[in-house]
């Protein structure tokens, strides 16, 4: 991938490895409180069935995945060994945070051991509020990261230059490329 | 005995002494197995370091703390109603039991009784936050052990019952229902038919894993006489719920104290099982849901007429005192030590819950068992983060 090393991939080429890595996201999923079970409903039920949006849970470890769902209250204690499973993940690698403990501490926001929002140790794509969001509110989150992922300019992201928009789909504009969608439910 | 010919005699000490050379020369060293804080099977985080020898462990412990929220810190700035909200996410599958404690204790310190009508219904959805909790736990016990399916099966029904919470509630995992002096509504219109029919579901649901998984040969030859817990250590841990109830102690506080909620209007059978392994807990676990049905089931024939809540003031002020309130949750026993100094809020609340008692057990009983078994073992014991961690 030698072009794509240089950023000198061609946009209709882009768009195609774009709609692959889209369709074939392998989630890590780290279950850490009541949002672990609606994940987990969401992921392993009959009911809500995230495979048929291409998304494969339970890889066999970090360094497999392409995106890590944090559902949960992320704890003072548990905040290192966040970060350093985020780090051991390949790039190109996406987070949602799952619930209002990950986005802002939610119903602990005034708890001595709580970290506010898990947006303060790795940076977030989407957020999926509630408390705790329905299984469906995650499937949003998930489709609307796999837009953001077919708009993505692959280049700028194995420059170093963080996450482009490429404008090529519509739904999200250039200039939003790289601030964190909020799922409305 | 029968005696050994001096040929068999110098070939037993032979092999006995290649043995020991085998031993001296493959001598293992100790090796420390971090087990956690992270799985993406678990839902919340349970570290336990495992030293072994070989397969064998030889000491163990549970680190807690991963999940602590702080829960008894932030009772004391919060309002009683507002403690309802937050107690909701104490045990978080079945959310409903965690309210009825504390709004009983506060209940108690008011001098206020729920109308009848309020406690049967508060009875009918603690017992069915008890089916959505335990049936999750047999879908998940399956999943630890290796066996996909019993976990798809566990989600599709624990959905009905879901459901049912969230028509009646409004609220489909944490419900904050409960209000001091009885309920925040009535049941909703086809509560009662539709119950009916997912308690069916149900049972059923109970048959297909009775038969799909403990009729397992290799689920019961993972289980059975593995990690037994006897009656007198089970105590002297103080554990309680179906772990106790597993190791042959008739213990069931729904039974057993005089609260005003609706058990003691119904028949039903406390499940015990004399072994103590894990197949017994989880066992006695699923015939526990079975109960729960027939609770439910009779309770619905019974539901009297009349008020959901009782005559309370507007802003709640709980009078001076104190007042320790426990039920029989889907873990096991949960109890709240309300004190009160006569504000709005709790000057000091200690949260007995289950879990925490449940999982002192381990370093106990983990010591000697193979690197496999601490999973099913601890699979069997059943805890939930936010239980122990609080």
């Amino acid at each position: 991938m030698g072009l794509v090393d240089r950023g000198r991939l061609p946009k209709p080429l882009t768009s195609l490895f774009n709609m692959g890595r889209s369709y074939s996201l392998w989630v890590y999923q780290w279950g850490l409180a009541c949002c672990a079970i609606e994940m987990g409903a969401a992921f392993g039920s009959p009911r809500y069935d995230v495979m048929r949006l291409g998304v494969i849970p339970l890889p066999a470890s970090p360094r497999q995945a392409d995106l890590v769902v944090i559902s949960g209250t992320v704890t003072d204690k548990m905040a290192p060994a966040i970060k350093r499973l985020y780090e051991q993940m390949p790039e190109p690698k996406y987070v949602i945070s799952m619930g209002s403990c990950a986005n802002c501490g939610g119903p602990y926001w005034d708890s001595y051991s709580v970290t506010k929002g898990v947006d303060q140790i790795i940076p977030v794509d989407v957020y999926v509020p509630g408390c705790p969001p329905r299984p469906e509110a995650l499937l949003e989150g998930i489709v609307l990261l796999q837009q953001r992922i077919k708009n993505e300019d692959m280049g700028a992201r194995w420059r170093g230059e963080g996450t482009k928009s490429m404008n090529i789909v519509d739904g999200e504009s250039a200039e939003k490329g790289g601030v964190p969608v909020v799922v409305h439910n | 005995m029968t005696m050994l010919g001096d040929r068999q005699q110098l070939a037993y000490i032979a092999s006995q002494a290649a043995d020991a050379r085998v031993n001296v020369e493959l001598e293992t060293e100790g090796m420390t197995l971090n087990i956690g804080p992270q799985h993406p099977a678990t839902h919340g985080t349970l570290r336990i370091i495992a030293r072994l020898d070989g397969e064998q462990v030889v000491w163990a412990e549970p680190s807690a703390g991963y999940m602590h929220r702080g829960y008894e810190k932030l009772t004391e700035v919060r309002t009683f109603p507002q403690v309802t909200a937050l107690v909701n996410r104490i045990d978080w599958l079945g959310s409903f039991a965690n309210e009825v404690p504390f709004i009983l204790a506060a209940e108690k310190l008011m001098g206020v009784e729920a109308p009848s009508r309020a406690q049967h219904i508060r009875t009918i959805l603690f017992e069915l936050s008890r089916i959505a909790n335990v049936s999750l736990f047999l879908g998940d016990l399956g999943v630890q052990l290796g066996a996909i399916t019993p976990v798809f099966f566990a989600f599709r029904d624990r959905e009905y019952v879901l459901n049912l919470i969230e028509g009646a509630t409004g609220g489909r995992f944490h419900p904050n229902f409960d209000r001091i002096g009885g309920l925040k509504d009535d049941l909703p219109a086809g509560f009662i038919d539709e119950t009916r029919v997912v308690m069916k579901k149900l049972r059923t649901f109970c048959d297909q894993i009775e038969d799909l998984l403990f009729g397992n040969e290799i689920f019961q030859s993972r289980t059975r006489g593995i990690g037994v817990i006897p009656k007198d250590v089970a105590l002297s841990y103080g554990l309680s719920g179906a772990n106790l109830r597993a190791s042959g102690v008739d213990w069931d506080l729904r039974r057993d104290q005089d609260i005003p909620m609706a058990w003691n209007k119904t028949d039903f059978k406390v499940i015990t099982h004399p072994d103590g392994d894990s197949f017994a807990r989880c066992w006695v676990r699923l015939q526990e849901v079975r109960e729960s049905t027939k609770i439910v089931d009779q309770l619905l024939d019974t539901i009297p007429a009349g008020p959901v809540m009782a005559k309370v003031p507007k802003i709640i002020k709980v009078p001076e005192g104190e007042a320790w309130v426990s039920t029989e949750n889907p873990l096991g026993e949960m109890g709240y030590y309300v004190v009160s100094q006569g504000d709005q809020g709790p000057f000091r609340v200690k949260i007995r819950s289950a879990s925490f008692n449940n999982i002192s057990i381990v370093p106990w009983l983990l010591k000697g068992v193979y690197v496999p078994d601490i999973i099913t073992i601890l699979a069997s014991l059943y805890f939930i983060l936010g239980d122990i961690d609080r």
